[in-house]
């Protein structure tokens, strides 16, 4: 989340998604962000989890393995309903992107935190990464037959021209789309975060006893907020899940 | 107590299908909350309040973007063969109808959007 920076009575909201250095000194010579930073402890907190949580490899699990088996299970049966059978060879796939996103959206709601999903670079090379893997499943199981998804069987021979280019456009379009929404969503909540906390400040600077008593209005404000971000971390990580899964199965079956 | 536990015990076969079930239930329940997945059209719609508000996200998304993508194409086509307005003129109206017909397959039943 932000770092608090009200200069003056001016609101600096986009100020927590610029980029500095992480790991001091030696991560400035390499250009370690503190994007990656976040990037690194999103990974480790996902095996983390795995590992620590099925530790035990108990019959009646506990908090933690329950946690661990929970998201195995919740992934893997959106794989298999979305996709069907052939689900189960890109559960490894869902399973890494779904956790990633997630960590990068919970951790980013811990103060003084980066939050990684915030910047379209981030989740625009997720958005490619994933409509270049569908495309390259299409062409692997269907080989040229994959262009047929490009004009739907049954309709007339003599609109191709107008329908084949209006359907590249929205099959191109999926990656615009989908990592404009998580992006947008993201940077929205933390810059509610950052105006409604530096409205307190100041309330607090300029009108002095009275204004610390108004401070409390946005401060119940961002409470809520913060279990509304909460959902949106969630939502967002399974929207991008599941859209993925759903292209999936349209390059698995293509019509 | 220790009666119950046995008990547990001897049903332990039917208590994980149990708990898959009522987990199946609450993923439906949360695809038809995201607009994702429409088995039954008539009770999907109102059944989350939430939905109204993530659909015309949604909506206001597809339209745009589809819109960027013809855009970014026609303008590049005629950065490099220097035909100004040609294929931007072109690619416009292209995207605005690819961009309706994302927003189509989001709101349209699944038996019904020509390809399933």
């Amino acid at each position: 989340m932000a770092v608090l920076a009200a200069e003056g009575s001016t609101i600096d909201a986009l100020g927590q998604f610029r980029l500095g250095h992480g790991l001091g000194e030696v991560g400035g010579s390499v250009n370690f962000t503190n994007a990656n930073e976040i990037m690194l402890l999103a990974g480790a907190v996902i095996l983390g989890l795995l590992f620590f949580g099925m530790k035990p490899r108990a019959i009646v699990p506990g908090r933690l393995q329950a946690l661990a088996e929970y998201l195995y299970d919740f992934i893997y049966n959106m794989c298999v309903d979305q996709i069907g059978e052939e689900g189960k060879r890109f559960f490894p796939f869902i399973f890494t992107l779904f956790t990633f996103i997630l960590m990068g959206n919970l951790l980013g709601l811990f103060p003084y935190f980066f939050t990684f999903t915030s910047h379209l670079v981030v989740t625009g090379a997720l958005a490619i990464l994933v409509i270049v893997l569908v495309t390259l499943v299409a062409l692997r199981i269907h080989g040229l037959h994959f262009f047929s998804y490009f004009f739907p069987a049954g309709a007339p021979k003599l609109l191709a021209p107008l329908i084949i280019p209006i359907e590249i456009l929205s099959y191109l379009s999926r990656p615009v789309s989908l990592s404009i929404r998580l992006f947008a969503n993201m940077t929205a909540g933390h810059v509610m975060f950052e105006v409604f906390a530096t409205f307190m400040l100041m309330l607090a600077g300029a009108l002095g006893a009275l204004g610390y008593a108004l401070a409390l209005g946005p401060l119940v404000l961002n409470i809520a907020l913060m279990g509304f971000e909460l959902l949106v971390a969630f939502l967002q990580a399974y929207v991008f899940a599941i859209l993925t899964c759903i292209y999936l199965h349209d390059a698995v079956h293509l019509h | 107590m220790v009666d119950g536990e046995g008990k547990d015990e001897g049903q332990a076969g039917g208590d994980p299908r149990h708990a898959s079930a009522s987990f199946e239930a609450r993923l439906a329940a949360a695809r038809v909350r995201q607009g994702l997945d429409r088995p039954e059209p008539s009770s999907a719609k109102s059944a989350m309040p939430m939905s109204p508000i993530g659909l015309g996200l949604r909506v206001g998304v597809e339209l745009v973007s589809a819109l960027a993508v013809a855009v970014a194409i026609g303008y590049g086509l005629d950065r490099w063969l220097h035909t100004r307005p040609l294929f931007l003129a072109v690619f416009v109206p292209l995207g605005g109808a690819a961009g309706v017909m994302n927003v189509w397959r989001l709101v349209a039943p699944r038996g019904s959007r020509g390809r399933r």
